[in-house]
């Protein structure tokens, strides 16, 4: 049965219930469990929920450790930024301890971590950072954009014998969203096609989903028919179902919050570009943040993000029209 | 010139006989294995970036030959002693750092990132103190499945600098984790010496705080090392921790097989005589009359044959598979 629950209320729903399933899931994090009340502490008690010091390197190397030794740990980081201070662990050991050993360990651990916060919390607590770590061979990245995903995703990383960010949108914490209850597992690697198109493909990622299928349906009022696909995770990432939706429509606009040098729009363009060329009616476009850090001042805020006016431009340019005035 | 300063003897007190043979045996196998890698590296036959712990037996030996199989060691990137001590087969270690497909990590590791579950190297990491959380993390999954498991991680002086090394500390103090931190103090971070890095003199003094248990000892003196770990030991296995253990020693060889050392003068061979810890152990040995001098040359001999048959071994271990380059960037689902 599906109900209504909250992006939240679907991770932690995901959490509690494979601590339940597997008592080697670790919960670690700063100001975890900060009243008797938690409900994860009263579930799981202290020696499975854990409050660490401000430490992140500690905090996530002992998590690789334990990985290592046999638990499922998942850190709790609360912004994605965070994850910098521990660089080393993150992009030395804990991806890379597998492969050096040639395959005799693994490294089964989940660093969870909200992005892209851009409601004035300015230069530090804002950035859409996932796409550095596509580059980091032996990490996976998962960026759900629904509740549903949400809730799903966090059980296949929490399961997965791999380390694996997860970055959830700030922005959509309370954002409501049908949720199968009891195990709900959303496969990594398969992309979602959030809206059938024969026109225009245009994938976006996390909080922008949700634009790309506003601009589409103002695209549909003017006789374009958008397809939107939601790769959900970044790494693996699922480059057939957005080939085969290009090999269809021949055009294609890349939404991604990430500044466009450190953007995953820009890995997938690649990929496009070596693989589905031949496709193309017109020159891959992508709608991304400024290269710059997010401004706290709330225009200038909303003049470095991409929006549905500018994913709405980008199609039209691509498909050579003209939009169609309001 | 008068005849060279004997080597002072060590304090085998707490040794028997026994157990002084097994730890020189572990000492040779190790100091003969490293000077086969040194000239390995210079015919390029042992390739990439290689840190001998020549100088460094003695603390191998005396603390990785008292654990269990199923107690964890982490190292670092000065790790074939500690690999070795602790049971990894001499061959496969020697075909891994020749990239072969029969190393202990086939070939994808290295020197600096040997792993060998079977013995409890868990494993070993080229970024200084990177190793110290891992240690921390695996303390704490022993103590969550109720295991006497001990866990050592040894780090040079130069780690104790990093922030790894005081959050970790702290971590492991706060959640009173079976961890025993071992520094091995050669009295140089990498290249410079210890007074370049900090103004606090022994590493005991920068945890004093925790008022954990902290000793610094000689660690070229192994039978006293063995007793005072032994105790350490005694007090992780029952729970405690951590424990922090400063080891004093003398590296014999620069920082990495190729460095010049232009920042320090070579030891006066009777000093070294008198730092290197196999040498004083085996003088004690023949004076305790536990071993004669042609006992002494046949554990040697005995230690080079092995070395031999390892590099043997090593060459005629083909190169891994390329595919495997792929293949292993992920584990699959259990």
């Amino acid at each position: 049965m599906a109900r209504e629950i909250p992006y939240i209320a679907a991770i932690n729903e995901a959490i509690h219930q494979e601590m339940a399933r597997d008592e080697s899931v670790l919960y670690f994090g700063q100001n975890l469990a900060t009243t008797e009340n938690d409900e994860f502490l009263k579930a799981f008690g202290s020696d499975r929920v854990r409050v660490t010091p401000i430490s992140e390197t500690a905090e996530i190397g002992m998590a690789v450790g334990a990985a290592i030794a046999g638990m499922r740990p998942v850190v709790e980081l609360y912004m994605a930024e965070f994850m910098l201070v521990a660089m080393d662990q993150v992009v030395n050991e804990a991806p890379r301890f597998r492969y050096m050993s040639g395959g005799r360990v693994k490294v089964p651990l989940v660093l969870k971590a909200g992005y892209g916060f851009t409601a004035g919390w300015a230069g530090q607590h804002t950035g859409s950072i996932y796409g550095m770590f596509m580059g980091i061979p032996g990490l996976k990245v998962a960026l759900p954009a629904t509740a549903a995903d949400a809730k799903g995703l966090m059980a296949t990383a929490i399961r997965d014998e791999n380390p694996v960010c997860y970055f959830h949108h700030y922005l959509l914490t309370l954002e409501p969203g049908e949720v199968p209850e009891g195990e709900y597992l959303v496969p990594f690697g398969q992309a979602s096609v959030r809206r059938s198109g024969g026109d225009v493909t245009i994938v976006a990622t996390g909080w922008m989903v949700g634009k790309a299928l506003a601009a589409a349906e103002s695209l549909a009022a003017e006789g374009i028919e958008a397809e939107v696909i939601d790769p959900r995770t970044l790494v693996p990432l699922d480059i057939d179902t957005i080939l085969s939706s290009v090999e269809k429509t021949g055009h294609v606009v890349l939404v991604d919050q990430a500044t466009r040098h450190a953007s995953a729009s820009a890995l997938i363009a690649a990929e496009i570009a070596d693989h589905g060329f031949s496709a193309l009616k017109a020159p891959i476009k992508q709608v991304t943040a400024l290269d710059a850090s997010v401004p706290y001042s709330e225009p200038m805020e909303a003049y470095v993000l991409p929006d549905e006016a500018k994913i709405l431009c980008a199609v039209h340019q691509v498909l050579g029209t003209a939009p169609v005035a309001a | 010139m008068g005849t060279p300063t004997p080597p002072p003897a060590s304090t085998s007190a707490e040794l028997d006989g026994e157990t002084a043979l097994g730890l020189l045996r572990t000492m040779w196998r190790i100091r003969c294995f490293e000077e086969r890698v040194a000239q390995l590296k210079r015919t390029l036959q042992v390739h990439g970036l290689i840190h001998l712990s020549i100088g460094g037996e003695g603390v191998a030996a005396a603390i990785c030959g008292q654990l269990r199989d199923d107690d964890t060691v982490y190292s670092g990137h000065r790790a074939h002693g500690h690999a070795i001590a602790k049971g990894a087969p001499l061959d496969r270690v020697m075909a891994e750092l020749m990239g072969r497909s029969d190393g202990l990590c086939r070939g994808l590791g290295g020197s600096m990132h040997l792993v060998d579950r079977a013995h409890g190297l868990l494993g070993a990491t080229g970024v200084v103190a990177g190793n110290i959380p891992l240690a921390v993390g695996n303390a704490l999954a022993a103590r969550l499945r109720g295991s006497d498991q001990v866990t050592v991680v040894f780090f040079g002086d130069g780690a104790v600098q990093t922030g790894y090394f005081s959050e970790s500390v702290n971590l492991a103090a706060l959640w009173e984790l079976p961890l025993i931190l071992v520094c091995e103090n050669n009295g140089f971070a990498e290249f410079t010496p210890r007074s370049a890095h900090t103004t606090v003199e022994r590493v005991c003094d920068a945890v004093a705080p925790y008022r954990f248990p902290c000793q610094s000892v000689d660690g070229t003196d192994v039978g006293a090392l063995f007793a005072v770990f032994a105790a350490d030991l005694d007090l992780a296995r029952r729970g405690r921790g951590p424990l922090l253990l400063e080891c004093m020693t003398h590296r014999r060889r620069g920082h990495y097989e190729g460095d010049q050392e232009a920042y320090r003068d070579a030891l006066a061979d009777a000093e070294w005589q008198r730092r290197d810890p196999l040498a004083r152990l085996q003088a004690d040995a023949i004076a305790q009359r536990w071993l004669d001098e042609a006992g002494a040359g046949a554990l040697e001999q005995g230690a080079r044959a092995e070395v031999e048959q390892a590099v043997s071994f090593a060459r005629a271990s083909p190169f891994p598979a390329l595919e495997l380059a792929g293949e292993l960037v992920y584990a699959s689902e259990r």
